[in-house]
């Protein structure tokens, strides 16, 4: 391959980012464990300091091990730069502390991941960020959510737990009409399935807790910018247009250009509110990220066959799963997720609550567990676990109600994650 | 030629082969885009001489400034234009007279008919570009930042003049 071709997504997926070491050569990344670098000399110190130059300072900051991990994840969403974060959330609360200030209004689709609506109903409100709640079935609904004060847009592009696909394309227009970024969380499909940023999304979050790390043993999260949105045409977005003050007065979008939300999110949200992710965490999950395209196609092999299989269960009322034909998600998935629906989906039970709790405790192989994304398969009741502190109505809406069982679908073999399930169902009676 | 997209062979081979750059705008305002770049590019071997009339007959960086293209005393490879778009044209005119063999257009700074008057006398033209972000893509320095260069290599990375936290796209220069 010449210096000028573009990698294709599994050449990127497994060298993105990562050149050989410069001082040893060493060809996989490697684990940086250490808090600081030495500076060459005062004036690098300064330059630094300064964002004059490019460079590491302190691993609250930025760290090799993570660089790579970020320029990986960037290249495969087709954004200009990204930064990794502690987890998922701690890359939510940096992106809206970068473009939010007290009194100001956002729009999160309600299909959301409970942890999600957690922080927003609660967590965020105590920054005075308050969240207005539209539904993705009813588009117009987002449209009729927008104010002056609203300053960004969130959504899944698969939502958790439902597994519905979001109609990406039409609440873009929406965020453009409205002159707000379009936030779009990526956990549940990954680049692999889906890219936000090629149906307008302006900023793409992850929890790389999920499939990208996709083993089950590493926290992280990641904020990838597109680099599309004009941050000072309005004057709505201080943090970016304005004059810094910690940087002496630099405007940081004129500075940085194309990279300057990821650059903000760095300098001001990640030195400031401290979620860096470790060294370690990191390196977990580039090795993982190496193996994602392989992963997620077995893993959406296996989903389907699974929730076809409890589709024509007895003791199971629905499935809910986009890449099911006949869903009422499937056009959306064909559209957005040419390459499979993911591997996380609900179903609802006959028999209500009781038999929801009974077959999380009635599987042997499959995990009794409140994360989703691992090779290994995974169960949880949302409403007596995640979406407990919800209300009956609230959970209804997040697609979390008392009858509601979640799965995520591991790499084992199909036909034992069926056996284990059929097992349970039939001791949940 | 077409403008909306470089190759890296062509980039490459612009920085490779400038070493004297006059910098039209340099700021000596240290919080300025143009200080950056001025200051990224001296640390990577390269002389850059500033050009900006309210300032000339000081020094930035150790440089002396000129008021024009015309007043620097020393033969002039590239011509680095942070100015707008329009008075980018009257600028490439003058980099054509200079005898410059690039002149590079800064982020947002575009002028496609003074690019095709510079092509027609022999130079090659970079126009809504930084150098300094492009050599940090093809050091490797760019993913320090999470940014994304856009490129592969299994190639180790070169470092800069004994340095550890700086890299080079592998010219020697003293
Ligand atoms: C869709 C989605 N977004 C965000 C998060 C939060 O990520 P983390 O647990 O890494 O903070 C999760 C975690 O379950 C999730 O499923």
């Amino acid at each position: 391959m010449s210096l000028d071709d573009t990698p294709r997504f599994d050449t990127l997926a497994i060298h993105a980012g990562a050149q050989p070491d410069p001082t040893t050569g060493a060809r996989a990344t490697p684990i940086y464990q250490t808090t600081s670098f030495v500076f060459d000399d005062v004036d690098h110190a300064a330059s630094l300091f300064g964002l004059q130059a490019f460079g590491n300072i302190y691993t609250r900051i930025m760290n090799p091990t993570q660089s790579v991990l970020e320029e990986r994840i960037a290249a495969l969403e087709g954004g200009t730069a990204a930064l990794a974060t502690a987890s998922g959330h701690g890359a939510q609360l940096i992106i809206f502390h970068t473009l939010l200030q007290p009194g100001d209004e956002f729009i999160a689709v309600r299909q959301l991941y409970g942890g999600s609506i957690n922080q927003f109903n609660h967590s965020f409100k105590k920054f005075d960020w308050n969240v207005v709640w539209a539904d993705a079935d009813d588009i117009s609904s987002i449209e009729k959510a927008i104010t002056k004060k609203t300053k960004l847009i969130f959504c899944e592009s698969i939502a958790n737990p439902g597994g519905l696909v979001t109609d990406l394309g039409a609440i873009s227009k929406i965020a453009r009409r409205a002159g707000v970024p379009l936030v779009v969380d990526n956990t549940l499909a990954t680049p692999y399935l889906c890219r936000p940023i090629e149906h307008g999304a302006d900023i793409v979050v992850h929890s790389l807790t999920k499939f990208i790390g996709g083993h089950g043993n590493s926290m992280g999260g990641m904020i990838v910018d597109a680099g599309s949105f004009n941050w000072s045409r309005e004057g709505r977005y201080p943090t970016l247009s304005e004059p810094c003050e910690s940087y002496n007065g630099m405007k940081l979008h004129e500075t940085f250009g194309g990279i300057a939300f990821a650059i903000a999110c760095r300098v001001l949200g990640l030195r400031d509110l401290g979620p860096c992710i470790s060294p370690m965490n990191a390196f977990l999950i580039i090795q993982g990220l190496e193996t994602l395209s392989l992963r997620m196609k077995k893993h959406c092999k296996n989903t389907i066959k699974v929730a076809e299989h409890l589709s024509e269960h007895k003791a199971v009322s629905w499935v809910s799963y986009a890449g099911l034909r006949g869903d009422r998600h499937h056009k959306l998935a064909k559209k957005y997720c040419p390459n499979g629906a993911g591997a996380v989906f609900t179903f609802g039970l006959k028999g209500g609550y009781e038999a929801g709790v009974k077959v999380v405790s009635g599987v042997e192989m499959i995990s009794h567990l409140a994360n989703i994304g691992d090779v290994r398969s995974l169960i949880i009741h949302p409403s007596s676990t995640t979406h407990r502190q919800l209300s009956e109505q609230q959970q209804i809406a997040a697609g979390a109600g008392p009858d509601v069982v979640r799965l995520s679908i591991g790499l084992e073999d199909a036909a034992d994650i069926i056996a284990d399930l059929d097992k349970a169902l039939a001791e949940a009676g | 030629m077409d403008h909306s997209a470089y190759s890296e062979t062509y980039i490459r081979s612009i920085l490779n082969d400038v070493k004297t750059i006059a910098m039209v705008g340099a700021s000596a305002n240290t919080i300025r885009p143009s200080y950056f770049a001025m200051k990224y590019l001296i640390k990577k071997g390269y002389r850059v001489i500033p050009v900006n009339p309210k300032e000339a007959g000081n020094e930035i960086l150790g440089e002396t400034v000129y008021a024009s293209l015309d007043d620097i005393p020393a033969a002039v490879d590239m011509v680095d234009i942070f100015r707008n778009s329009e008075a980018a044209g009257t600028l490439t005119d003058e980099a054509i007279d200079l005898g410059a063999k690039v002149v590079w257009m800064q982020l947002g700074v575009q002028n496609p008919e003074a690019a095709k008057r510079a092509e027609a006398a022999g130079l090659r033209v970079v126009m809504d570009r930084c150098p300094k972000m492009e050599y940090g893509k093809l050091s490797g320095e760019w993913g320090w930042m999470g940014g994304n260069s856009g490129r592969i290599s299994s190639k180790r990375g070169k470092l800069m003049g004994g340095r550890a936290q700086s890299l080079s796209i592998g010219v020697k220069r003293t």
